[in-house]
């Protein structure tokens, strides 16, 4: 296999050119109900190629093998089309590597039987609790083997493992339907969606409860955000800002993301880092080849530094960080985040909710979308804070905010770091990539928060 | 090849199964794409995948394969599930004519990555001359596809299918102030696709934007255009007439099959007939024959969308409806939405507005309670109606509202039908009483 890359790779006259290969097996499972909704298994195996002349790229991806050296060459000529100036790619040392997923119990060798047993439990709690109609369970597990060479002389091979599980109770009441869930994953390990039985339980009865939960009344609160949530917010609200794509032609937006610039109180640190062991975001190389790092986005509240790939970094004058990534061989790398997260601080819960008079607690995900600066995210559980004390239950609420105001309202971070490992990133029509995120509590100031 | 394949896989299935199908997907595409009003990268791509269906032992088992040709691994893959599969109610359509439904046009081939590059320039360009200063992704397409199904009980079918589509995305950043627009057209037929039109309609983006207005925490009358509509208030409206929503009793239209839900002067129906709508087809990915489907006439609820196994459940028929996400698994869901048109014209509707919104693009309207008909979500482009005149864009505003409340009664409906997207066609609708928002009221 090497040697026919290499062969292939030769004499096109072109700037750079890699070549990515993989082969893919994935499981799915889909409960809807008591009943099996679909049960499937898949193979995939292609590969692309990506080539640069004059700073523009011609990207081909294929499934059959056939005919290597005729692929590279039409990659080659769509790079000529357009010639942008000349471009060099932030350099980084050519590697020969092979990294092994390591594994206690990897979900892709576990019986579907067994699969099937677990979910089925799950199921059965969520059912027979009451007023819950329905329910949803999503499960997918796979595996990857990518193959990464270029024509600076890299040759490296990567598995890669990844595991989700979303659990969904809906309850009903008349006309009402209202629905809870709980999202989670890992890096293929199986142990993570063992024993969710009583966190099943737990979703069927907040489901229930949100039946007869009132909703907020629309407008700017004080809220506390749970780890999970603050995760979310610093995955959409500023890590997609911190990707260097959206910024490195964009000289408006260099100037509102100056390195250096005051983001936040000195309280806070936002960090992304694929070497963090067995997250879902974790990975040894990027989809170019490059070694990764943490990277410290935002420290004691100043702007440090941002996402890149080899040529963002390149045109920015800045490091190649390790996050040009592709979720899988039909599409060309582009810069993703990895394990994205605040700090933790100090403050407790109790002393961030001590001196609210009227507020809302928010938790849990339900999902969350950007467009740079404004933010949207919803809550999948939410209460009011009344007196400093969690009050009742709400509706599902939706919260929104301009980033660089919300970022600055932060006026509390909490000491019990989580990470979130459910759902998986969206961008450039490429989802889901595997991700995690983080944080521990965290308060904000004047937030927006949608409801009728 | 794909076919030789596909047969195979059948004879091979067949000896351990009572029923089988092969479902197949070759795919070629050329996406241009332009990044800060340059040309940055021309792709591509070309996937072929094959899918298994069994019922083996009166269960269902499924099994995909994208790339490798190795008939023996996916017999074996579809053979594992069916273990576990749940039982299936009905037989592969034994249908091997189909009506003629126009969605290939060869001209799609023709078209010269060179000239593509055209198209995309000639699209900043304008955008460029209204504002100079705004930076525009935009992405020209053109792709084909040949779909081929084949199953045991004699059904069999195939279709060529072309595709054309340009898209832009304007960013327009001032300080911290950034300003989104935007728009795209698709169809099967490039010479449907109108450069001057996309452009005439981003340019009046940013026409109405140049302004910015304030809004406070009330309840307002909002015009969704035919792109807010699409953003708003179709994802609630395409889960509840799915007919998996309706089987498990999760859907709030399960029985309101013959009855009054919407305005009276409201009518929605799903559309694989088109001529060169990109979602149109002769069959759906099950070989049932795709067709003109009323979900509800004047605003009375009249069908569901089902494929063949959730028909079985719901003791019914199939509507044509069974779609594969990526080759995938089959499930019920659009071809072509249309909802009708009205009599009242968009000016008439914004001159009887003393205050209320237009909204074009809602973020993050996917993330509240979609099955009870909830849609919310920050107005990511919006303007501000004050005394009969859009007088700016809004922002830092949310709105709230639930599917059932805002099109049992609607203020008005638009003359001006487009298509959004290629799956939507629409006029702008005019709604009472949605709750908004806003930071700092």
């Amino acid at each position: 296999m090497r040697d026919l890359i290499a062969d292939a790779l030769k004499g096109h006259g072109a700037d750079y050119i890699e070549i990515h290969f993989e082969e893919g097996q994935a499981t799915s499972i889909v409960y809807r109900g008591e009943r099996m909704d679909e049960i499937s298994r898949a193979r995939s195996s292609g590969g692309n190629i990506r080539a640069l002349v004059q700073g523009s790229w011609g990207f081909v991806s294929f499934n059959r093998m056939d005919g290597l050296r005729e692929k590279v060459n039409l990659a080659v000529e769509e790079a000529r089309l357009a010639s942008r100036g000349p471009l060099k790619l932030f350099p980084t040392k050519p590697v020969v590597d092979t990294v092994v997923s390591q594994l206690k119990q990897d979900a892709t060798t576990i019986p579907l039987a067994t699969k099937k047993k677990l979910l089925d439990s799950y199921n059965g709690i969520m059912l027979s609790s009451p007023k819950i109609q329905s329910t949803r369970i999503n499960y997918r597990d796979g595996r990857k083997q990518r193959t990464f060479a270029n024509s600076e002389g890299s040759y490296i091979e990567q598995a890669k493992t990844d595991l989700n599980l979303r659990l969904t109770a809906i309850a009903r009441e008349d006309n009402e339907v209202q629905q809870a869930g709980l999202s989670l994953g890992s890096n293929g390990e199986f142990s993570a969606v063992e024993g969710l039985h009583e966190q099943a339980r737990e979703v069927a009865r907040r489901a229930a409860a949100l039946l007869s939960a009132p909703q907020v009344k629309g407008g700017e609160y004080t809220v506390i955000l749970d780890p999970v949530l603050a995760g979310v917010f610093a995955h959409e609200a500023f890590g997609h800002l911190s990707e260097s794509d959206f910024v490195y032609q964009n000289e408006n937006l260099q100037q509102v993301m100056v390195l250096g610039k005051r983001f936040g109180g000195k309280h806070l640190n936002i960090i992304d880092d694929p070497t963090i062991p067995n997250l879902r975001g974790s990975y040894k190389y990027d989809d170019e080849g490059t070694p990764t790092r943490e990277n410290y986005l935002i420290r004691e509240g100043i702007l440090e530094g941002r996402l890149h790939s080899r040529e963002t970094a390149a045109k920015m004058g800045e490091r190649a960080t390790g996050n040009a990534r592709a979720i899988n061989y039909l599409f060309p790398p582009i810069v993703r985040m990895s394990n994205t997260f605040i700090a933790p601080r100090s403050d407790s819960f109790e002393e961030m909710l001590g001196d609210i008079e009227e507020g809302v607690y928010v938790k849990d995900w339900y999902g969350g979308t950007t467009s740079l600066e404004m933010f949207t995210f919803s809550a999948g559980e939410a209460y009011m804070i009344r007196g400093g004390k969690l009050a009742e239950l709400l509706r599902p609420v939706v919260l929104t905010g301009n980033v660089f105001t919300t970022l600055q309202n932060i006026d509390a971070i909490g000491n019990d770091l989580g990470m979130n490992q459910g759902g998986g990133c969206g961008k450039g029509g490429q989802s889901p990539l595997p991700v995690s995120n983080g944080s521990p509590h965290i308060r904000i100031r004047h937030c927006v928060v949608g409801g009728r | 090849m794909e076919h030789r394949l596909a047969a195979e896989v059948l004879r091979s299935a067949r000896k351990g199964a009572e029923q089988a199908e092969v479902f197949s997907v070759s795919s070629r595409a050329m996406p241009i794409q332009f990044e800060a009003n340059e040309l940055k990268q021309v792709q591509s791509k070309e996937s072929s995948s094959t899918a298994l269906r069994i019922f083996r032992e009166g269960r269902l088992g499924f099994a995909t394969a994208s790339g490798g040709g190795d008939v023996d691994a996916l017999v074996d893959m579809a053979v594992e599930t069916s273990q576990f599969g749940s039982t299936a109610g009905f037989q592969f359509p034994s249908s091997r004519n189909y009506s003629e439904v126009r969605i290939f046009d060869s001209k799609v081939e023709e078209i010269a990555m060179e000239r593509m590059v055209e198209i995309g320039k000639e699209l900043i360009a304008r955008i460029r001359g209204h504002t100079p200063d705004i930076l525009c992704d935009a992405q020209v397409t053109r792709g084909t596809s040949t779909i081929s199904l084949i199953n045991s009980q004699g059904g069999e079918g195939r279709y060529d299918k072309s595709f054309f589509s340009l898209s832009l995305e304007g960013i327009l950043v001032r300080d911290t102030d950034m300003l989104f627009v935007g728009d795209s057209e698709s169809s099967c037929r490039p010479d449907f696709i109108e450069i001057d039109g996309l452009a005439d309609r981003v340019i009046w983006q940013l026409e109405m934007a140049k302004k910015k207005a304030a809004v406070s925490t009330k309840l307002l009358p909002v015009i969704f255009t035919p792109v807010g509509v699409a953003s708003a208030l179709l994802s609630p409206l395409v889960l509840a007439f799915n007919g998996k929503s309706v089987l498990e009793g999760a859907s709030p239209l399960k029985d309101k099959l013959g009855k009054q839900v919407f305005d009276k002067k409201l009518s929605l129906w799903d559309d694989a007939t088109i001529a060169y709508g990109v979602g149109s087809y002769p069959f759906d990915d099950e070989g049932v024959s795709g067709q003109r489907l009323p979900l509800f006439t004047n605003g009375v609820v009249t069908n569901f969308l089902y494929d063949l196994q959730t028909a079985a459940l719901a003791d019914t028929q199939s509507t044509g409806n069974g779609q594969r996400a990526g080759g995938g698994f089959p499930r019920p869901d659009i071809s072509s939405l249309i909802l009708s048109g009205g009599d009242v014209s968009f000016q008439a509707m914004v001159q009887d507005m003393k205050e209320g919104l237009i909204v074009e693009q809602l973020m993050g309207a996917d993330q509240g309670n979609l099955l009870g008909g909830d849609f919310g979500g920050n107005v990511l482009l919006g303007y501000k109606v004050e005394n009969g005149e859009i007088v700016g864009r809004v922002k830092d505003t949310m709105i709230a509202g639930n599917v059932y409340q805002v099109l049992k009664e609607l203020l008005g409906i638009g003359q001006e039908m487009r298509w959004v997207g290629g799956v939507l066609q629409t006029p702008p609708l005019y709604c009472s009483n949605i709750s908004v928002a806003a930071k700092g009221s």
